[in-house]
């Protein structure tokens, strides 16, 4: 077996790291990795093109944006900061800690695409916590600014990830179902989702504690 | 029947009003490159399934040299002038988030439906699809609404989408070039070569060892392929099942779940998992595109504390 195929590995992680456009050093990587492992260079080619476009669903969600735009036009972002303003005790870490309780809850469901950083984060979430820390700190320096929106997409992807592997008809959990299958281990998917219960019940614990430090380190920026 | 073409048909739609609106924006310095990159997707959503996998490379390559070359941009229009939107949404007050909340609601009565009444049998909606369908007929639905209720020039959707589209730019279809880098990675083997060193440096006898290896195997090569599902496989064939599984007796059901689990924390550090990581720090407009990654490690890394040992205790040394 040969290790030179992982010189395309070592491509991605250097172009990330010197920030180059990441469609560039992944359409590289790509080409460099295909002719290491041996492909024809046509090969390669046809390899990234029939990928690209078997995988034209993971783009689909994108048809959201008109929507979000039209509204945004109309003052859905300011709503979004006025209806927290005028809630008493509203703090950005409060708000984050009941989204992600509701992001794990509604993807234990199977409901995961009900929420997310074009559905709900940029439109709602975002604008919510931006006003709450606001209203604890005035007017946001662009690092706090910064640091608010980034904890408010990270709290969507902490709740959808330790939330959906509770649901027993999600791919991860067919996934493993099928692996294990493969060896003659056969598993149940209820069997799967419950061992998925401790973790998200820690991601809970981990994730909302670090929302809680977040209003105090807000606090004491005043 | 309702499938994915139905919504390649209606993203390809959306697409084409990307490019339209992109290239109405005088505001943007770039604007026929931005157009350019929209028509082709529009091209590639519908009429991928004809161009022939080398004519779909040739594209993808296109689509690489427009964004690679900086040739597209941003407008700096901005959606109305403040006073008009603090105005709007006072006078319209809570019921603005109506519209926005119609996608939700269609998706979570539409599933119920779907899986509780007869509709599933009469293969009206294709199965896999069901989800994406039923948020593509949300949006049609909001949209619909939306111009009734707020009656906004004709245009104004294809404009207002775009500025968000060309927002988020080239990160949009990231997500679907490392989908494909996967494919290649896969095709030149580094499954196995990975999933191999990885089991030759496990010493015999200590399942602790293979534990932590076998979940930080999980995060390394997910932090590598971007998405844990590309892992799993390959880290369960090489240590979760010949050494955690048969040869120590760990539970099966354990060893599974929570690998995969321990494989999502590398997920949350990596940009390799663009619509996850770099995506929404393009569309929250986050000058560091790693914004989001820097504020999950402090979750992942206890968390993935967390998973290894519930993978040892409740998988192995509480379960025999």
């Amino acid at each position: 077996m040969t290790y030179l195929p992982l010189l395309g590995i070592a491509l991605v992680v250097i172009g990330f790291a010197l920030r180059f456009n990441p469609l560039l050093v992944v359409a590289v990587s790509a080409i460099v990795t295909g002719l290491l492992g041996g492909l024809p260079f046509l090969k390669v080619l046809a390899t990234l093109g029939h990928g690209f476009n078997e995988n034209r669903y993971v783009t689909v969600v994108w048809i959201i944006l008109p929507v979000i735009g039209l509204l945004e036009r109309y003052g859905l972002q300011e709503r979004a900061r006025a209806l927290i303003a005028g809630v008493r005790g509203a703090t950005a870490g409060r708000i984050l800690l009941i989204y992600l309780a509701v992001r794990q809850i509604i993807s234990a469901l199977g409901l995961t695409t009900v929420a997310g950083h074009a559905q709900t984060v940029r439109p709602l979430v975002a604008p919510m916590v931006t006003a709450a820390a606001e209203k604890q700190l005035g007017e946001l320096d662009e690092v706090t600014s910064e640091r608010v929106k980034a904890m408010s997409a990270a709290t969507d992807n902490v709740g959808l990830f330790f939330g959906e592997d509770i649901f027993i008809a999600i791919g991860s959990i067919l996934l493993i179902q099928g692996t294990m299958g493969g060896f003659g281990i056969q598993l149940t998917p209820i069997q799967l989702s419950l061992w998925a219960i401790p973790t998200a019940i820690c991601a809970f614990l981990i994730h909302g504690t670090r929302l809680l430090w977040l209003d105090r380190s807000l606090g004491r920026g005043r | 029947m309702i499938d994915y073409h139905w919504l390649y048909g209606l993203a390809g739609a959306v697409f084409a009003g990307f490019a339209i609106g992109s290239a109405r924006d005088e505001t943007n310095p770039k604007r026929w490159g931005n157009a350019a990159f929209w028509s082709l997707l529009v091209v590639s959503f519908w009429f991928g399934d004809f161009l022939g996998d080398i004519g779909n490379g040739v594209l993808v390559l296109a689509l690489v040299a427009i964004a690679g070359f900086h040739l597209i941009a941003r407008g700096s229009k901005a959606p109305g002038t403040a006073r008009q939107r603090e105005e709007s949404s006072e006078r319209r007050g809570n019921k603005l988030f109506l519209p926005a909340l119609i996608i939700p609601f269609t998706a979570f009565v539409g599933t119920l439906l779907f899986n509780y009444t007869p509709l599933k049998t009469l293969g009206l909606i294709d199965p896999k699809a069901v989800t994406l369908v039923l948020f593509g007929c949300g949006v049609i639905i909001a949209l619909i609404v939306s111009y009734v209720w707020l009656r906004p020039p004709a245009l104004a959707a294809v404009d207002e989408g775009s500025r968000l589209a060309n927002a988020i730019g080239w990160a949009m279809v990231l997500p679907q070039m490392l989908a494909s880098l996967g494919v290649i990675f896969a095709a030149a083997g580094i499954g196995e070569i990975i999933g191999g060193s990885v089991a030759a440096i496990i010493p015999h006898g200590n399942v602790f060892l293979a534990v932590l290896l076998y979940a930080l195997g999980m995060v390394i090569f997910t932090m590598i392929m971007g998405n844990a599902f590309a892992a799993f496989p390959v880290m369960a064939a090489a240590i979760g099942i010949p050494i955690l599984i048969h040869g120590a007796g760990a539970d099966p059901a354990v060893v599974g779940a929570v690998g995969m689990l321990a494989g999502f924390c590398g997920t949350l550090m990596t940009p390799m998992a663009a619509n996850f990581n770099i995506v929404p720090a393009a569309l929250l407009e986050l000058k560091d595109q790693y914004g989001v990654i820097r504020a999950q490690v402090a979750t992942a890394i206890p968390l993935l504390i967390a998973n290894i040992l519930i993978l040892y205790f409740a998988g192995y040394a509480w379960s025999r």
